[in-house]
């Protein structure tokens, strides 16, 4: 049997390098890349607790309902980034600094 | 040490691994192509955690959806973005790296500390499902059980996802569109 704390720990390693992904990163495209890592992370969280709730079903749904969640966050997320880039010719966030024209 | 522990640390072994390909290139298209097989390994780990429908979900929505679509938006982004990676220094451990890296190392730590000590395993409510028999068992078929759930009890929440995706892709069709007057 695999225990929950391996779980746990696969996650915390995944959510923490989404962490310095979105830091650290001076690409749009990448920092998206690492929101989903974060995301990938609780909803391996959500997967291994819900094997302990067998009639509700509790964390499988609430994962499936996450991974929905993300499909929706990233396609408007990459939505306002091809905007940006039309605008700016760049995507990087750190050149970014004006709110209009 | 069982099958089901074998294949366990083999996919979260590879799943880590192509993480932190995934952080460290300067390719962005390598990176991206890395990120495939993270989700893939990912999906491997929710099977391993007894949630088949899950690891189906992940691979269709995330493998089949979001990376296609992030190629796309990274084609559609043009030349300027690959010249800007050409340029990044190669070295891995760069002075402005420093400050995020010790954030993500510290909050692994922190992470790791939190994990080993509230000891899961032993929690209050997952005893009580074992002993209650409310736990997942490998020969246990969920889908059904996920799909009568969906349309009893998670309703609202189903109901109100649905309503959210439609307002994300009227947002997201609105926002693409091209030469939008004032």
């Amino acid at each position: 049997m695999i225990s929950l704390t391996d779980f746990l720990v696969v996650s915390a390693v995944l959510f923490c390098v989404g962490l310095y992904m979105i830091v650290s990163k001076q690409n749009a495209i990448q920092i998206l890349i690492g929101i989903e890592l974060m995301l990938n992370a609780a909803i391996l969280n959500l997967v291994a607790f819900g094997k302990y709730d067998r009639f509700n079903n509790g964390g499988q749904m609430f994962a499936l309902f996450a991974i929905v969640l993300a499909a929706a966050t990233t396609a408007v997320a990459l939505a306002i980034i091809l905007n940006v880039y039309k605008q700016y010719k760049t995507i990087d966030p750190g050149k970014i600094d004006k709110l209009g024209d | 040490m069982s099958l089901a522990q074998v294949l366990f640390y083999m996919m979260a072994f590879i799943a880590v691994a192509s993480t932190l390909f995934v952080a460290a290139t300067k390719n962005l298209v390598r990176s991206i192509f890395m990120f495939f097989i993270t989700l893939f390994a990912l999906a491997g780990l929710y099977v391993l955690a007894l949630a088949d429908f899950v690891a189906i979900t992940q691979i269709v929505i995330y493998v089949g959806g979001i990376l296609v679509l992030i190629l796309f938006a990274f084609m559609l982004s043009g030349k300027e973005t690959l010249n800007v990676i050409g340029t990044q220094s190669n070295k891995f451990i760069s002075i402005n790296k420093l400050p995020a890296m010790l954030l993500a190392g510290l909050f692994l730590i922190v992470l790791l500390n939190m994990i080993f000590k509230i000891d899961a395993n032993n929690l209050d409510w997952v005893k009580k499902s074992v002993i209650t028999k409310n736990m997942i068992l490998p020969d246990s078929s969920m889908t059904e059980n996920i799909g009568i759930n969906l349309m009893t009890k998670y309703l609202l929440p189903f109901e109100a996802i649905s309503v959210l995706l439609m307002i994300a892709l009227i947002g997201a069709a609105h926002l693409s569109r091209k030469g939008r007057g004032a």
